[in-house]
């Protein structure tokens, strides 16, 4: 196991690219949820005051 | 093929549709990557000339698929969006390119990541990676070009010639480069690609390449929703799904 | 100058090539009349060229060196500051929106247009361009080659130019966002004419380099008045 993480030398390389995609691809698919969540909240808002409805 | 066309380019069919498709495709993505990465980062060996540090393949090479891959696609949707002017081409063009840019950031950064125990430098001039670049150039401009219009419907349509006229360029961009790279320096400096990849590497490397479409899949997907939902937040459809939630 | 607007209305419905003729006389006859103005695109390209010696080093021997590629980057960022001129003061005043309605092939229009601008601001600088070669003691071998690949590449600028032009004209804040889209597109042109100067200064056939750099110009007549007609009209809808 020590070994895995050490991978022969290049830890510093390899987990490091591995973390950053991890948190490239991640952020992506939390910004869609966010997003989502953000414009459903408003589109209910929206429909519940008429009077802003155009 | 046009009732076709016109059922699929029904924004609540697409909606409806769309919203069963993303847990399949989430969950196979979520699967193939975890075979994926247990194949490549535990069964596969060690390469014999780059030690682990070759293990960085299994996300730089799907990822840098991708950036072209999805250059493709919006130019492909802004082809659409020229002629038939659909909304949902010209939605799947707008979410794809923040994407697209996140796969070419991340086959640029992982390529760097790589390159400094095999190069010894951060960064090397190399014909791939410097395409790489501009191509991320290709997406910021497309993003800065519809960000710049306010009008969503006249965006749709700029950014959809400038991905077509990208698109053509990219393989002469390519070219030059790659032409102007093996100028300056001996090819010898691509240690990137061994020409034959054992059996036991690509396996784990075409997984992770499908995982990553499926990712962008159903990314887009749920982008394309949203999108969706923003664009027709004053029809009575979008009001009976917000309803239903 | 009514004379040339006139040939440009439908009324009298004039060939196309006559409208091509009249517009190209109208916009160099414009240019002459602003003659002041046209002087700024090649102070820019001479000015940018003698910082470089400033910047890097007197030594003729570095400055041989970066000699063709400063040249090209010079002039295409000139190329790209100019690009202001082709389209804008139409569209300010409302005669771009005529050049759309008008029955003859928009993308000729364009081209013309692109070929008056390239006129006024590129041949100054390809005559211009020995003199910079001068300053930056690039090698005695090479000035055919950097005429000619400034020739043959200043066109490619112009027209791909002119499509990022096209799909910011409508902006107000165009001027950033026009060389963010149009600089990435600017590569091919910028390696093959710098590495074309390079070569012949070492003494080697350039004559594939020149090649290629047609082709470009070729693809790119084509081509890009065509996206700049939509671009324009994507613009002005």
């Amino acid at each position: 196991m020590q070994d895995f993480f050490h991978m022969g030398g290049y830890a510093f390389y390899v987990w490091p690219a591995y973390a950053l995609s991890l948190v490239v691809l991640m952020g992506q698919l939390w910004v869609a949820v966010q997003r989502r969540r953000k414009l459903i909240r408003d589109i209910e808002v929206q429909n519940r005051d008429p009077e802003t409805r155009t | 093929m046009w009732i076709w066309f016109h059922k699929f380019g029904s924004p609540r069919y697409f909606y409806d549709l769309a919203g069963r498709l993303i847990p399949w495709l989430g969950g196979a993505c979520a699967v193939l990557m975890a075979v994926g990465l247990y194949l490549g980062l535990f069964v596969a060996p060690s390469d014999y000339q780059q030690g682990e540090s070759y293990r960085i393949i299994y996300i730089h090479v799907p990822s840098a698929w991708m950036s072209m891959f999805v250059y493709v696609v919006m130019a492909s949707a802004g082809t659409v969006v020229l002629i038939w002017r659909v909304k949902l081409a010209e939605i799947i063009a707008s979410v794809s390119a923040p994407l697209g840019a996140s796969f070419t950031f991340l086959a640029l950064a992982t390529g760097s990541l790589w390159g400094k125990p095999m190069w010894g430098t951060w960064w090397v001039w190399d014909a791939r990676l410097t395409s790489e670049l501009i191509l991320l150039f290709l997406y910021f401009g497309f993003m800065a070009l519809e960000a710049a219009i306010e009008d969503k419907r006249t965006a749709a349509r700029a950014t959809a010639i400038l991905s077509l006229v990208g698109v053509i360029n990219i393989p002469i961009i390519h070219y030059s480069v790659y032409w102007w790279n093996t100028l300056h320096q001996g090819a010898t400096v691509t240690k990137m690609d061994t020409p034959s990849i054992h059996l036991s590497m690509l396996i784990p490397l075409l997984l992770m390449a499908a995982a990553f479409q499926l990712y962008y899949a159903t990314v887009l997907l749920m982008g394309a929703r949203t999108e969706l939902l923003s664009r027709e937040r004053r029809t009575r459809w979008v009001a009976e799904v917000i309803r239903n939630s | 100058m009514p004379s040339t607007d006139t040939s440009l209305r439908t009324v009298a419905e004039p060939s196309t090539l006559v409208a091509v003729r009249a517009l190209m006389r109208r916009d160099l006859t414009l240019a002459y009349r602003h003659r002041s103005e046209l002087l700024n695109p090649l102070l820019f390209f001479v000015i940018v060229v003698s910082l470089f010696p400033l910047g890097i080093s007197p030594e003729a021997k570095t400055l041989q060196m970066v000699a063709p590629g400063v040249i090209w980057v010079a002039a295409l960022l000139a190329n790209l500051l100019s690009l202001d001129l082709l389209f804008r003061t139409d569209f300010e005043d409302g005669t771009l929106e005529r050049f759309l309605l008008s029955p003859h092939p928009l993308p000729l229009l364009v081209l013309a247009k692109t070929a008056a601008h390239w006129i006024v601001v590129a041949l100054p600088m390809i005559v211009f361009a020995p003199v910079l070669g001068q300053l930056l003691f690039l090698q005695p071998g090479a000035y055919w080659t950097l005429l000619a690949t400034l020739a043959l590449g200043t066109p490619v600028l112009s027209l791909i130019g002119g499509i990022g032009m096209g799909l910011t004209v409508g902006l107000r804040r165009g001027g950033v966002l026009l060389s963010l889209l149009i600089l990435p597109l600017y590569v091919p042109v910028l390696i093959f004419g710098a590495t074309a100067v390079d070569a012949a200064g070492a003494g080697l056939d350039v004559s594939g380099h020149l090649s290629f750099l047609g082709a470009l110009l070729l693809l790119a007549i084509t081509l890009a008045p065509l996206a700049t007609s939509a671009a324009l009209r994507v613009s002005l809808s």
